[in-house]
């Protein structure tokens, strides 16, 4: 009389690990197609933004409200981080997120000895 | 060939196996590293949308907005500059452009005034940002009214609002005519906030402004160029919170390989001697413990990838929503278009799995070449 198969020995460890990592990358290939859909899909919208960009003349984007010179990082001046009282330091959270526009740091850099 | 990888599957199916025997240390250690991919994904894929749509939108920004500086400070620009910079060879369109800020103390919500120059709406009407009408819990035809800079108070009817897909570059704008711009901030006939600049040839740029910076010293001309490098740098892994995002995840690897270098349990040292004693060659205990580091750190990968990716581009960002607005009470819906870095995912990739399976074989290998009686004691 034969054995009945044990269902233990069926499906190696190895075997449900193989499948679980090929599982696993087939959804991060599935990410990158998602992705390209994605940008395909929001074609429209990102060309409805340029073309409002465009007609205001906006000169930055709208990520950060609470301070002005994390609003338009591109038009902040000097002063705009510190001048909301004497010995000011910074103080808004966004501050800590950016780092002051290049252009600001370039064009001043030589006043430093 | 065909033998090697009958044998790394026997290797693998002993690796499983002994890593379920300690299944809540493993599985701890997996959600652990896991979550630090998470995070530095997060990040890297959040920081890369973002700029490759602010260098996709802000294409379209003014070539040149020269501002007037007066101590260091953005001052008016007066109506001569804008006659002066119109005499400039190569300068195609000049407009003296209107806007600055105001602060709504009925929402604490700090609001973009501007106005439009190509389409001037009637007096009294205001076209508003997604977010304002949001907050404000307005839509087309009710009245806002503002204090302006005499406390006088203002009311203007929303005409109509911008769509919320817009979001990004237009959340917290209102705009208005020229004449109740002028009016609510006292600014008088003849003055601009700055003037934009459209040059023809894309690249005279550069000579333009300097030719606007020698006529008017006291001004700041800055180009589309420096405003896209701008956001280019935003979100740098050099500088503020992201840096100290990196610092820790980094440390947190560095203290899993630590963890794993700097030698083995006793119980692990006891398996080894078994093994070797039983028969098993020091080439494959190594090759059985590089399985056991490859396999997490894999998974702990993948999986980190795939919650990060699921977290930027399905949900928003939710998790660093509370960081993004800060203080805050207007902001855009970061609902991003997927861009993905592939480099910095395979860098991470690289850095997060290699090292740390090359961690887990240092301490194996000094248990491995001794001897099996000396080990299990």
């Amino acid at each position: 009389m034969q054995r009945p198969l044990n269902p233990r020995y069926l499906l190696r460890k190895s075997d449900i690990a193989f499948v679980l990592i090929a599982l696993l990358i087939l959804l991060v290939v599935a990410t990158q197609g998602h992705a390209y859909y994605g940008r395909l899909h929001s074609k429209s919208a990102l060309d409805m933004k340029q073309a409002l960009v465009r007609k205001l003349g906006l000169t930055d984007l709208c990520l950060f409200t609470e301070a002005r010179y994390t609003r338009h990082l591109s038009q902040a001046d000097l002063h705009t981080a510190f001048q909301d009282h004497p010995m000011s330091l910074e103080h808004f959270p966004s501050g800590s997120l950016l780092a002051p526009p290049q252009l600001l740091k370039r064009k001043y850099e030589k006043l430093v000895p | 060939m065909k033998n090697w990888f009958l044998k790394q599957r026997y290797l693998i199916d002993y690796t499983l196996a002994a890593l379920l025997r300690r299944k809540g240390k493993n599985l701890s250690l997996l959600a652990v590293y896991t979550l630090v991919v998470f995070l530095l994904v997060s990040v890297m894929l959040f920081s890369h949308s973002i700029k490759q749509e602010a260098s996709h939108l802000l294409q379209a920004a003014p070539e040149l907005v020269v501002q007037r500086m007066v101590a260091g400070r953005h001052d008016l620009v007066p109506a001569a500059y804008v006659e002066k910079l119109g005499q400039i060879r190569g300068v195609q369109r000049i407009e003296g452009r209107l806007w600055g800020y105001f602060f709504d103390p009925v929402v604490s919500a700090n609001y973009t005034f501007m106005v439009q120059s190509d389409e001037q709406l009637p007096a009294g009407y205001i076209v508003v940002g997604d977010a304002i009408a949001r907050t404000r819990g307005a839509s087309r035809g009710d009245v806002l009214s503002f204090r302006g800079y005499n406390g006088q108070l203002f009311s203007f009817t929303i005409d109509h609002t911008l769509s919320h897909d817009s979001g990004l570059v237009s959340a917290d704008l209102v705009l208005l005519n020229e004449q109740d711009f002028r009016g609510f901030f006292g600014i008088a006939d003849g003055q601009f906030t700055d003037i934009a600049l459209t040059v023809r040839n894309a690249r005279e740029v550069r000579k333009v402004a300097e030719k606007v910076a020698l006529a008017l010293p006291d001004t700041r001309p800055i180009m589309r160029d420096e405003i896209l490098r701008t956001y280019e740098s935003i979100f740098n892994w050099r500088e503020g919170m992201i840096l100290v995002l990196l610092v820790g995840g980094v440390l947190a690897f560095v203290i899993f390989a630590w963890e794993k270098a700097s030698g083995l349990s006793a119980e692990e040292r006891r398996e080894i001697g078994i093994l070797k004693a039983v028969g098993w060659e020091t080439s494959d205990i190594i090759r059985m413990k590089f399985w056991e580091g490859f396999l997490i750190s894999l998974t702990a990968f993948l999986c980190g990838y795939l919650l990060a990716y699921g977290h930027i581009f399905f949900f928003s960002s939710a998790l660093f929503a509370q960081v993004l607005k800060g203080w805050a009470v207007l902001y855009p819906s970061f609902a991003l278009v997927p861009y993905v870095d592939g480099l910095q995912i395979a860098t991470l990739l690289f850095l997060t799995v290699f090292p740390y399976a090359a961690a887990t074989v240092v301490p194996i290998w000094r248990a491995a070449i001794s001897d099996p009686d000396t080990v299990m004691r």
